[in-house]
């Protein structure tokens, strides 16, 4: 083949990509090791004060961030059980098999935001259908202004809105298997639980990192519903590091110390993601 | 033990669709609702409960003017950007994964798999982080509070899905195509656009599809880099959230934005019984 054409297929897409990207990346860089702050707008230098600062001296950086890792993995770990349960169960035939489909993937389709918003009259203390409905036993859980239930709040939210995604990728999955391996397991006579450990699961777990890991990565981002189910609130007990890194940045307009912030959270999450990626793959995929 | 299994299989399947179903119904009832009904206590059935009417639903082709919210104006700002900037990254996404499917880069230790993940990497990438540099870069050229500079920032966002998407599906499509063509007498570009593209067309619905199903969603970008002379969709119903909460129209909008998106799971569903999307998760 030609050589000089693949460059015309490659380049338009990669310089694009590398042309937004790149200044932004270099300039929060720059930015990071400056003072930018309201009063004082400008690219000075003040060498590595910012960092000196959130590593000694910002409790509230570190634990919206293992807040974060809180949040992030429950939901994830959520979303996969019942994400597989639901793949599973409309994998084979049922009745109305297309129709439950697409109602399983319709939640990722609404925007996170919007939806939030009618979730926020879901939940109202005493406007909302849920506490009306637990009235009946006589409860009235504080669901957004409670520290403690509005991070379940939060999980309840994010499991609906992205359980679907993790329906798509592992029912994808479970449609492209070979047959053979089942055929061989009603051959023996297996039970269904013994088919899905021994046959389906092993055969999934490639497609299972995979999802796994693509549902952490968008889960690690948690913030528009943050922002409008609780405003971070009460207090600071569902504020996620995205949140933070927003308020000191842009409400407050310490800007230095804000790039400096996300310089950091992107190193942690490249550097943490990498991790659980290779433990996965370690776990899922022992022989 | 096969009818217990059958059991808990219908149970949970019926849980979760009242589950997924409850806050579309809930907003479906609330946009009928007046002040009297939402405050006065909850209630669920329209004529029985309360009387249905349709103010919420007016108020949204009403100008501010006169006491509306007005959403047609973000309805199609939403739709300019997203379709934009969708249709953008698929051509430039798929001339990049087509590449990265057939020809071999060679770079220093830089391969074709280091490339095909510096594409897809870009979704690690928080938001926020590029949010301030873009908010601070976007000042400086006069694209703040811009549709121009909202599609830029959503090429980031969407260019990598279409990447992931066309990569997977070039490499399932068999290179003895474009062989044929080019032997037939086609230049690369002839063969990629006759022979490659139309065997491609399942591939570019998916694509197309999740670039329209995040680009539909943002809510972050469009809430930091535009106020008031562009507004999305989005901003503007969370906006209405932050004043006196009229539910009623707050609902309808809700209802209104989530709606053409629907058919999107429709088109998702049919690919998906059909085999297309399995090659992209592996």
């Amino acid at each position: 083949m030609n050589f000089k054409h693949k460059y015309f297929f490659l380049f338009p897409g990669l310089f694009v990509l590398i042309g937004i990207l790149i200044f932004p990346i270099i300039f929060v860089v720059r930015l990071s090791l400056s003072g930018w702050n309201s009063y004082n707008p400008g690219l000075d230098y003040i060498g590595l004060e910012n960092y000196i600062r959130l590593f000694t001296d910002d409790p509230r950086f570190w634990e919206s961030f293992f807040r974060l890792s809180f949040l992030s993995v429950t939901t994830v770990i959520l979303q996969y059980v019942i994400g597989f349960a639901l793949a599973h169960m409309v994998w084979k035939d049922i009745k109305f098999k297309r129709f439950f489909r697409v109602l399983f993937l319709v939640p990722m389709m609404t925007t996170p935001v919007i939806m939030t918003v009618i979730w926020r009259t879901f939940f109202h203390e005493s406007l909302g259908p849920v506490n009306d409905m637990l009235s009946v036993f006589g409860v009235a859980p504080k669901w957004l202004t409670d520290p403690v239930i509005a991070k379940f709040t939060v999980i309840i939210v994010e499991v609906w809105q992205w359980t679907p995604f993790m329906f798509l990728l592992l029912l994808a999955g479970l449609l492209s298997l070979p047959k053979e391996p089942f055929l061989a397991a009603a051959i023996d006579g297996a039970s269904p639980v013994r088919k899905f450990i021994y046959v389906t699961f092993p055969l999934m777990a490639p497609i299972s990192i995979g999802a796994i890991i693509i549902r952490l990565i968008e889960a690690s981002k948690i913030m528009d519903t943050v922002y409008v189910l609780t405003s971070g609130g009460p207090g600071t007990s569902t504020e996620t590091s995205s949140f933070y890194i927003f308020i000191k940045g842009l409400r407050e307009f310490q800007m230095g110390y804000a790039a400096s912030m996300s310089f950091t959270y992107l190193i942690i999450m490249i550097i943490s993601l990498t991790i659980i990626a290779k433990v996965l793959t370690k776990l899922l995929l022992k022989e | 033990m096969n009818k217990l299994y059958i059991f808990l299989k219908y149970f949970f399947i019926v849980v979760w669709t009242v589950f997924v179903v409850a806050p579309f119904l809930w907003a479906l009832t609330t946009s009928f609702k007046d002040f009297q009904s939402v405050n006065g206590g909850v209630t669920y059935i329209p004529w029985v409960d309360f009387e249905p009417n349709l103010e919420g639903w007016k108020v949204l082709i009403k100008s501010p003017a006169k006491g509306g919210v007005d959403i047609v104006e973000p309805y199609f700002n939403s739709l300019f950007v997203t379709c934009t900037a969708s249709l953008i990254s698929i051509i430039l996404g798929t001339l990049s994964a087509y590449a990265l499917s057939r020809y071999t880069f060679k770079a220093g230790f830089v391969k074709n798999n280091d490339i095909t993940f510096f594409f897809i990497s870009q979704r690690i990438m928080p938001p926020i982080v590029l949010s301030i540099p873009f908010f601070l870069f976007l000042s400086s050229i006069n694209l703040l509070d811009s549709l121009t500079g909202l599609i830029v920032v959503y090429i980031v966002l969407l260019m990598p899905i279409a990447v992931w998407i066309m990569v997977d599906f070039f490499n399932k499509v068999p290179r003895e195509i474009d062989e044929t063509a080019l032997i037939d007498g086609c230049n690369p570009y002839q063969a990629f656009l006759k022979v490659v593209l139309p065997n491609s067309i399942p591939g570019l619905i998916v694509a197309g599809m999740f670039c329209i199903i995040f680009g539909w969603i943002d809510f972050f970008f469009a809430f930091i880099l535009t106020f008031t002379e562009v507004q999305l969709l989005p901003v503007k119903i969370v906006a209405l959230n932050s004043s006196v909460t009229p539910w009623w129209s707050l609902s309808a909008s809700a209802l209104v934005s989530v709606a053409p998106l629907i058919i999107v799971a429709f088109i998702v569903e049919r690919y998906l019984s059909k085999g297309n999307l399995s090659g992209a998760i592996k």
